[in-house]
């Protein structure tokens, strides 16, 4: 049975649902698993776990990818 | 110079120009930039993907990794902490070892924390990755960075952007000469002169972003670039004449009236 839930995906909360996997959230969400790393409650996941690990409630899930950049910089572009 | 090539960590890299990818107008620009200065070496940072529009396209769907190394920052990470987790994220979305280590100790300056920055390549290097570290033009951080196991040193000719050029040539000289791993000179240039003047001093590459992107003509500026530093790399490489104060003729004497 699936419960609605809260969890904060990259910073914002959002309404999900008990039992679905790190998998069933980048589907929703529209996102290749390829070149994406993932890390739920500060645990760098294993891309082999997307479809195992489940998303409990108030669970904080980061999606991190790459992005244009040099050196460093405060804002998005380095 | 068919057989002057880069080797780090056992990976041989066929350009001595290496790029940033931040700071173009678009990921059509970035690429014909990064085509033109024939860099095989590109760097990128780690952030979270846009889960809000994600009709945004990925950078990644034009800088192909199959043809070029892909080198992850760790941009605007001010503890070893962050760096050491922007690193292990990097690793985790599957491009490689490799990492561009920066840890930042001042918003304004960019400059790195050295102490910081050994802390965190420690840690890196211990979980098997591939540290190349941004580091201050300081010969005694840089051969402490080799210590605990960089396999380069990349040092900055002057902050990050700044466009200043080579400012201490003489440390990077020191670095260059004391420094047994293949130097990168990262950050501070402003124009070819200035990539061209790192390799003459016997930089083993230059890697640049601003420089390019930020140009008027960022198509140009990248050709240019690529000039300069295959310049560079042949002049210091062929070895320049010692300065002196006086002029030495270069017509003979003999045959004058």
């Amino acid at each position: 049975m699936q419960n609605a839930i809260k969890i904060h995906v990259n910073g914002e909360e959002r309404d999900w649902r008990s039992g679905a996997t790190v998998s069933d959230l980048l589907t929703e969400l529209d996102i290749k698993t390829e070149r994406v790393a993932v890390e739920l409650n500060l645990e760098i996941l294993d891309r082999v776990a997307f479809g195992q690990r489940q998303i409990k409630d108030g669970d904080r899930v980061e999606i991190m990818s790459f992005i244009g950049g040099g050196s460093s910089s405060r804002g998005q572009h380095g | 110079m068919a057989d002057d090539r880069l080797i780090i960590a056992g990976r041989e890299f066929k350009s001595r120009l290496w790029v940033g990818t931040g700071k173009y107008k678009d990921f059509v620009e970035t690429k014909k930039a990064i085509e033109l200065s024939g860099a095989d070496v590109v760097t990128v940072a780690v952030r979270r993907v846009n889960i809000t529009d994600r009709s945004k396209e990925n950078l990644l769907d034009y800088i192909d990794p199959k043809k070029y190394t892909i080198l992850p920052n760790t941009a605007g990470c001010y503890t070893v902490e962050d760096a050491v987790r922007y690193s292990r994220l990097a690793r985790a979305a599957g491009v490689s070892d490799l990492v561009k280590l920066e840890v930042l100790g001042d918003e304004r300056t960019l400059f790195p924390d050295t102490a910081g920055l050994i802390e965190a390549a420690k840690i890196l290097v211990k979980e098997g990755f591939i540290v190349l570290p941004y580091t201050n033009d300081d010969p005694i951080v840089a051969q402490k960075l080799v210590d605990v196991g960089c396999p380069a040193v990349m040092p900055l000719a002057a902050p990050i952007g700044s466009g200043l050029g080579i400012r201490n040539p003489y440390n990077l000289k020191i670095i260059m000469e004391m420094i047994k791993v293949p130097i990168i000179v990262d950050a501070g240039v402003g124009t070819a002169s200035d990539a061209a003047f790192a390799m003459e001093l016997g930089a083993d590459a230059v890697l640049m972003n601003t420089a390019i992107a930020g140009a008027q003509d960022p198509l140009a500026m990248a050709e240019a670039m690529k000039y300069a530093v295959h310049a560079g790399r042949l002049a210091y490489k062929a070895g320049r004449i010692p300065r002196k104060l006086y002029a030495t003729a270069s017509s003979p004497i003999e045959g004058m009236l």
